[in-house]
């Protein structure tokens, strides 16, 4: 036996000849399925690729914007508020790693606190402690370092490096982004197992044909190239449309917008528009490979 | 051509043939006769390498065929034309595209004339763009027989050519391959008819070989 070469058989394929592709009799039902397959699946992979993509956008957003700020609390005493206030500058000022520090204005304040408790929220009325942003270098600053300056220099003083809630929302969209992947694999490997039963059935179905191009001596190669040809075509053809559909859905979807959360995000953007289309290149190269396979394993079982 | 050294073949523990040693000469003509079931088809079928002996070799063309992979049993085929018991062709496609198959499976193209007279030849002029199924019996083997010879094979193999066709037709496609032999073909025509043998010692040299009790005898003037 000839084994296949993936370089010659693909060049093979592509170039085609229409002739010894007619010796397969008109496509069945098992054609019609692979086709339809594979445009089920190009339509739920490019969900996955979108969700896959949008997670791992969102990580990315949530990491960045978070590594480099951190905010100091100050709960002291009206009294000591400004005192306390101005120990905790001093401190910032001489940290290394910190680019910039300011004290939050009390409307700025009163915003971070609106969604919770209402736009007419008393802010001179209620004990808030006073908040500093803090700017850090790419460097970022040594937290517990700073902690404990700041615990030394005014008791009141909380450092919070976001870092406490920051993990778990990154560590989940990562999470996310990994399951999007494994997604894509498992699509990947049920077009590949569907090609293959469909290739199969095809081949039972054409045992006669088989054994005709055998007599009059057929190789493996003619023979199996007449299959994976038009299986190869018909997977191409039905992942083009399926991501076609698909990537219509996906554009149809709800603008992202800040206060829509995560599900808004769902999408491409830019050049990510670029990865579905790789998609019908990917399931043809799928269904030639499991094709190619599932016809030399049944060749081999016909002298 | 094709010789058999001490060939042996089973199926499933029941022994068909065994200990069959027979030299085909370059352009000989042989037939090959036996009751149903003797082993006339399983004997061409070594001779192309669909079965593999059990013990023992075939060998054809000087190489032994049992021992060669898919891929070169394909390339002696090319040389051995094979006219089948049902003919075996590609019903979706036209006549004329089934009796080029040999030469498009090997990559080569048909010269219309060529194939014009071969047509003619075997008398079927008018049925090139007809489908297998919409020809008769004997249309079909004639059919068969001149897809055989299209790759200009050294070698003819019939198994049953004239076993669903009328008398006249028989002799028809005996007349065909009595031709062929002339122009130098091996031929080798596995029959149960008789009648058709004790014509055909009328118009060529040909050599009977008969598989009986799993043993394949020169026939002698019984027939």
């Amino acid at each position: 036996m000839t084994k296949p070469n993936l370089g010659s058989s693909l060049r093979r394929l592509i170039a085609g000849r229409r002739r010894a592709d007619r010796v397969v009799p008109p496509s069945g039902h098992t054609a019609t399925l692979t086709t339809l397959t594979s445009a089920a699946m190009a339509f739920l992979a490019v969900f996955a690729l979108a969700l896959s993509i949008a997670t791992g956008r969102l990580a990315d957003r949530w990491s960045q914007a978070l590594t480099r700020t951190a905010t100091v609390r100050i709960s002291a005493p009206p009294e000591q508020m400004q005192a306390q206030t101005k120990k905790v500058l001093d401190v910032l000022k001489t940290t290394p790693g910190v680019s910039a520090a300011r004290v939050m204005e009390p409307d700025e304040i009163k915003r971070l606190l609106e969604p919770w408790l209402g736009p007419d929220l008393p802010v001179d009325a209620l004990p808030l402690p006073q908040l500093v942003e803090v700017a850090e270098t790419p460097e970022g600053v040594d937290g517990p370092g700073l902690q404990l300056r700041l615990q030394a220099e005014a008791p009141g003083a909380i450092l919070d490096d976001h870092l406490r809630w920051r993990q778990p929302l990154v560590s989940s969209a990562s999470r996310v982004r990994i399951l999007g992947l494994l997604s894509l694999a498992l699509i990947g490997g049920a077009t590949a197992a569907l090609i293959t039963l469909a290739t199969q059935a095809a081949l039972a179905a054409n045992g006669q044909v088989i054994r005709t191009l055998r007599l009059v001596g057929a190789r493996d190669g003619y023979i199996a190239r007449a299959f994976v040809r038009r299986f190869t075509i018909r997977a191409f053809m039905g992942a083009l449309a399926g991501t076609a559909l698909g990537m219509a859905a996906i554009a149809l979807l709800p603008a992202a917008a800040p206060e829509g959360g995560f599900l808004t995000g769902l999408g491409f953007t830019g050049i990510e528009w670029g990865w579905p289309l790789l998609l019908p290149i990917l399931a043809a190269l799928v269904a030639f490979l499991s094709t190619l396979a599932a016809a030399f394993q049944t060749l081999r079982t016909v002298r | 051509m094709i010789e058999f050294h001490d060939l042996s073949l089973g199926y499933s523990g029941r022994v068909l043939m065994s200990g069959v040693t027979l030299k085909l000469m370059p352009g000989s003509f042989h037939f090959l006769t036996g009751p149903s079931g003797s082993g006339k088809t399983s004997l061409l079928k070594l001779c192309y390498g669909e079965l593999k002996a059990t013990s023992g070799r075939v060998e054809v063309f000087g190489q032994d065929i049992g021992a060669m992979a898919r891929d070169q049993v394909a390339l002696i085929r090319r040389r051995i034309g094979i006219v089948h018991q049902d003919c075996q062709f590609l019903d979706h496609l036209p006549m004329a595209e089934n009796i080029t198959l040999p030469l498009e499976v090997a990559g080569q193209v048909a010269d219309a004339r060529a194939m014009d007279e071969l047509l003619a030849w075997v008398g079927l002029s008018g049925q090139a763009r007809a489908l297998p199924p919409q020809l008769s019996g004997g249309e079909r083997q004639r059919a068969a027989l001149a897809r055989a010879v299209m790759g200009a094979p050294d070698i003819i193999l019939a198994d049953e050519p004239t076993g669903n066709v009328d008398w006249e037709m028989s002799q028809r496609l005996l007349r065909l391959m009595t031709e062929l032999n002339r122009m130098g073909k091996t031929v080798v025509v596995a029959t149960h008819d008789l009648n058709l043998i004790r014509v055909a010692k009328s118009q060529v040299a040909a050599r009977v070989l008969r598989i009986q009790g799993g043993r394949v005898q020169l026939a002698g003037a019984d027939l």
